[in-house]
């Protein structure tokens, strides 16, 4: 009640824009109910990790998978330093794709799913099981950038989404190598032994996905696939013009539900376990939810798609200290005798043909040749003794 | 007491003025007014005293964008963005504040202690006897090339993390490079900005043939500009054209030029540069018409208010009297420029000048042609390189270096770098121009380590007029283990171009003034003479077959094996274990019965 009366007060004493700073800040002191709601799931920050691993042309609504995913949360607020996207081959400039940057999801071109700014951290061969699974544990070396890494903490929560191709207990990468669901549980539990995540949502699209999240055992995981052990994934629909499946239905329809979420709306995991049924997906979509705390009910959709910005209320005014150091000042008139600098010569003929070849440094003979010498001498020495010395040299 | 508490609170937030982000030029009169006021305070704080009051290095943006017709009826497009910052990025204190300079260069510069860094991403190859030479020539794929300075100790492991950060900030695998890829030319690739001393041991050189270019290379290159794609000649560059055409090459380049004409003071140079060159039957059109929104599907609006120049050249020395095409809207300014060799013609658009765009406030250039006619100068200098040979154990690579000038013979440096995979027989090098042998007047081979490092192989020859000079090697191909090979084997492996720099003779002076105030793309190579310009060439990539295994094999084998020690195995170990017993044939239905009925009366059955 006081602090409506302060509201009604300040709104009549304070000019226009920063009216506007008090009135959410009083709101904020106000609703202490929501802000507990806000906070209740404990997580400060999100991370999203979205893996394509097919490569080949013919595999194009893998990448649109991905993709798609990637849009929707850029869309509902993950900036790309928290994006860690892996792409294993190139689409959108692929010499087959009849229109160049684009990666379509629906036919007739009608979503471009690629865009105008997008950052692909790993790209082509980079796209290993190695990698994924150094990614996921952050065990990279140490000069890896920024930008490839997964720099979450214990109030992270993460959102994997992996497709491609996949079988029981297994996802192939790059048609190469294969990735098991038990490493997969393993890298899980490495990450919260080093308590790397709050909570973490993966999602599969590829054949026979459930068998992918049947070992998981450490706590805080929810599960979603797109089909069940012993089913089969499908496309959606071929588009004639580019010629190939342009995504696949599990994550077609998932990016549907996902179009209608803003960074505000209350949706909750049970919506998103019930996209794409049996009548759409062909496959029977399943999740796993044993291993999560919390009841998928109270789940924001946006607690892993979205991104939480946390604002610190404070009442207390802070000093800023001057961080920059105050410059010497290098005198500027004097120093009449400063080098004048030139360009180099780009081709100087006569100095490249007289360019003496480098002298390798002199070697003391190996321990070899010494060796051979040592044994040589000694041969030497014992045949004809030691008094023909003076006579030889 | 909670009512004072929000009255303080409310003067406070009065004083704290948001500042508003309202760009304005650099003017030295604003430094001037923050002086005096720093004097007026500096007397009561001096700790505090406001840290503008020093003057900060002066960095200065430019823009242009040259579009040139080509004969074949192709537009060849050239963007460059120019940011020049009179810093020192070598002293010890950090430079903290940036303004036009992308700070994630900056903190490369200084981290790494580049003295030079030159990085391109290509798409297509530049077919130099249709379209002529390039302002700026780049390899297909990646190239990346690095001058460090001398203070450095370990430059391989400073070449290792460099690319590694290259790769973060350009969405690219870079970090594919590394001492397999990665060479140390002797006497090409002289630093392009000042310096005198050249220890090539500071030099690496690496390219990455089968790097892609797409919209997230583009992406973060687009974010090191001061506007951004915001506003300025940066608005037209639209991913889903770009891409769409015959040829797309975008590099930053970054050296040390001087500041003057005196040149005792040095300022460090950014250039980004785009070159793209966009097919007329590519982009599905029936009469030959360009405009800036068919081309990029945006017009220009507005120059980057950061920009000190900021304009758009059309070349039109071809078309003096108009009887080629016409060029609309028209435009008074006329500028000469002496570039490659030969002084061409432009027409300028000033996008600085509100004039430029009109009533409509949009600037869309429209070219119409409208003669076929009109032959091509030959380039003076091109180059061609292809495998020969039969079978998957040996070939020969040819490069062909054309000299097309009647009378003049040149000296070009060819630098070839072959991976350790295709194993080189340098004794049977040949180099022939006319059917004679043409002896280098330098070579300098270093072998390949399997493995470890590659071949390089540089030369410098002379070659007559008018003539093809071919350079022919034998090579045999290796064997990989079976982990080495990608997961495409069957595609094949790519052998970087090679290149050519030369000088070439001109047929008109070039201008040696390095520092009046000349049009970017007249600028990019230094000129120490006037009879010749240097030029570089590269030629087409070559791709190999290797000797794939099939990798099916281990899968085949254990299964067979595993079959075939199963069944033998198993059969022996039953007939040695197994005990024979000799059963009853099963009884018919009565005598089952009777069996049964004299079991209950407990007599032994039949």
């Amino acid at each position: 009640m006081l602090a409506l009366l302060m509201l009604n007060i300040l709104a009549y004493m304070t000019p226009n824009p920063d009216k506007t700073q008090i009135i959410i800040h009083l709101l904020s002191v106000i609703s202490q109910n929501s802000a507990g709601q806000f906070f209740s799931s404990g997580h400060t920050n999100n991370w999203a990790v979205l893996v394509c691993t097919s490569r080949f042309w013919f595999n194009y609504r893998h990448v649109a998978n991905t993709l798609s995913v990637y849009r929707s949360v850029k869309r509902l607020g993950i900036p790309d330093s928290h994006i860690v996207l892996m792409l294993a081959d190139d689409m959108a400039c692929n010499h087959r794709n009849p229109k160049p940057a684009t990666v379509f999801s629906h036919k007739n071109m009608e979503l471009n799913v690629y865009g105008d700014d997008v950052e692909v951290d790993y790209r082509g061969y980079e796209v290993t099981v190695e990698n994924f699974l150094r990614v996921l544990t952050g065990r990279l070396p140490p000069s890896t950038p920024r930008s490839k890494r997964l720099l979450s903490d214990d109030r992270s929560n993460i959102l994997i989404y992996l497709t491609g191709h996949g079988g029981n207990g297994f996802l192939k990468f790059q048609d190469s190598e294969e990735i098991s669901n038990v490493e997969l549980a393993d890298a899980f539990e490495q990450m919260w032994q080093k308590r790397r995540y709050n909570e973490l949502l993966f999602i599969i699209d590829t054949c026979q996905g459930a068998s992918m999240y049947e070992r998981f055992y450490s706590p805080n995981i929810m599960a979603l696939a797109s089909s069940q052990v012993g089913e089969d994934s499908l496309s959606h629909q071929p588009d004639l013009a580019i010629g190939v499946h342009l995504m696949d239905r599990y994550t077609f329809y998932m990016l549907e539900f996902l179009e209608d979420i803003h960074p505000a709306s209350k949706t909750n995991m049970n919506d998103l376990f019930k996209v794409c049924p049996k009548s759409q997906c062909v496959s029977t979509p399943g999740h796993r939810t044993d291993l999560f705390l919390r009841d998928p009910g109270s789940v924001l959709i946006t607690d892993f798609f979205g991104s939480v910005r946390k604002v610190e209320l404070t009442m207390d005014a802070i000093n800023l200290t001057d961080p920059i150091k105050q410059m010497e000042e290098n005198p500027v008139n004097g120093e009449e005798q400063k080098e004048v600098y030139s360009y180099a010569d780009q081709l100087p003929v006569s100095e490249i043909i007289h360019q003496k070849p480098k002298q390798k440094d002199w070697h003391p003979p190996d321990g070899f040749i010494l060796g051979l010498w040592t044994l040589i001498l000694l041969v030497f020495f014992k045949t004809y003794g030691i008094k023909h010395l003076k006579h030889i040299f | 007491h909670v009512f004072i508490i929000f009255l303080k609170k409310i003067f406070r937030l009065k004083t704290k003025q948001p500042r508003g982000r309202r760009w304005e030029a650099t003017e030295v009169k604003e430094a001037a007014t923050v002086d005096a006021a720093a004097d007026t305070q500096g007397t009561s704080a001096p700790e505090t005293v406001v840290p503008s009051s020093v003057p900060q290095p002066k960095d200065d943006f430019q823009e242009e964008l040259v579009i040139r017709p080509l004969h074949s009826g192709d537009i060849y497009a050239s963007f460059q963005f120019r940011t020049l910052w009179d810093t020192d990025f070598m002293r010890e204190n950090k430079v903290s504040h940036y303004r036009l300079f992308p700070k994630s260069l900056g903190q490369v510069i200084s981290k790494f202690s580049v003295r030079e860094l030159h990085i391109s991403f290509t798409q297509g190859y530049w077919r130099t006897m249709q379209w002529g030479q390039p302002f700026i020539p780049s390899p297909p794929g990646a190239e990346l090339w690095v001058w460090f300075q001398d203070s450095v100790t370990d430059v391989d492991a400073t070449w290792k993390e460099l690319t590694n950060v290259l790769s973060g900030i350009f969405c690219a695998s870079l970090n594919f490079i590394d001492s397999t890829n990665t060479v140390q030319p002797s006497a090409s690739f002289k630093p392009l900005g000042i310096g005198n001393v050249t220890d090539h041991s500071f030099l690496r050189y690496a390219t990455l043939p089968r790097e892609i270019v797409c919209t997230e290379n583009l992406t973060p290159w687009k974010k090191l500009l001061p506007c951004g794609s915001k506003a300025g000649l940066a608005v037209l560059l639209k991913s889903e054209k770009l891409f769409h055409s015959s040829f797309h090459s975008q590099a930053v380049h970054i050296r040390s030029v001087c500041q003057d004409w005196q040149c005792k003071t040095t300022s460090w140079e950014l250039r980004q540069t785009v070159n793209s060159v966009f097919d007329l039957h590519n982009s599905g059109q029936a009469k030959r018409e360009w405009s800036l929104f068919k081309m990029f599907s945006r017009t220009l609006t507005e120059a980057c208010p950061l920009a000190s120049s900021s304009k758009l050249y059309i070349d039109i020395t071809d078309n003096p009297q108009g009887e080629q095409f016409e060029l609309s809207p028209a435009t008074s300014l006329l500028s000469q420029a002496v570039v490659l060799g030969d002084r061409r013609t432009f027409s300028v658009y000033d996008l600085t000048q509100e004039t430029t765009f009109g009533s409509v406030r949009s600037l869309n250039l429209l070219i119409r042609w409208k003669s076929n006619e009109g032959e091509m100068l030959r380039p003076l200098l091109h180059a061609e390189r292809y495998v020969a040979g039969y079978g998957l154990q040996t070939g020969e690579i040819h490069t062909l270096m054309y000299n097309n000038h009647p009378y003049r013979s040149f000296p070009v440096l060819l630098l070839d770098s072959v991976p350790w995979y295709l194993r080189l027989y340098i004794h049977t090098l040949s180099v022939t121009s006319k059917g004679k042998d043409n002896k280098p007047s330098y070579i300098h081979y270093e072998p390949s380590k399997d493995r470890v490092k590659p071949h390089l192989l540089e030369m410098l020859i002379q070659l007559p007029p008018n003539s093809v000079t071919e350079v022919t090697v034998q090579f045999e191909r290796a064997l990989l283990k079976w982990t080495e090979y990608p997961p495409d084997p069957n595609h094949g492996f790519y052998v970087g171009s090679s290149v050519i720099s030369s000088l070439v003779p001109s047929t008109v002076a070039m201008d040696t003034n390095s520092t009046r105030e000349r049009p970017l793309f007249s600028s990019f190579f230094p000129c120490k003479e006037e009879s010749s310009y240097f030029v570089r060439i590269y030629t087409e990539p070559l791709l190999v077959n290797l000797p794939t295994p099939d990798f099916s094999m281990p899968y085949n084998v254990i299964c067979l094996t595993c079959t075939v020690v199963a069944v033998g195995y198993g059969s022996l170990y039953n007939l040695l274990t197994r005990s024979f017993q000799i059963e009853e044939p099963n009884p018919g239905l009565a005598k089952r019965i009777a069996n049964v009925i004299r079991k209950m009366r407990g007599v032994p059955p039949l």
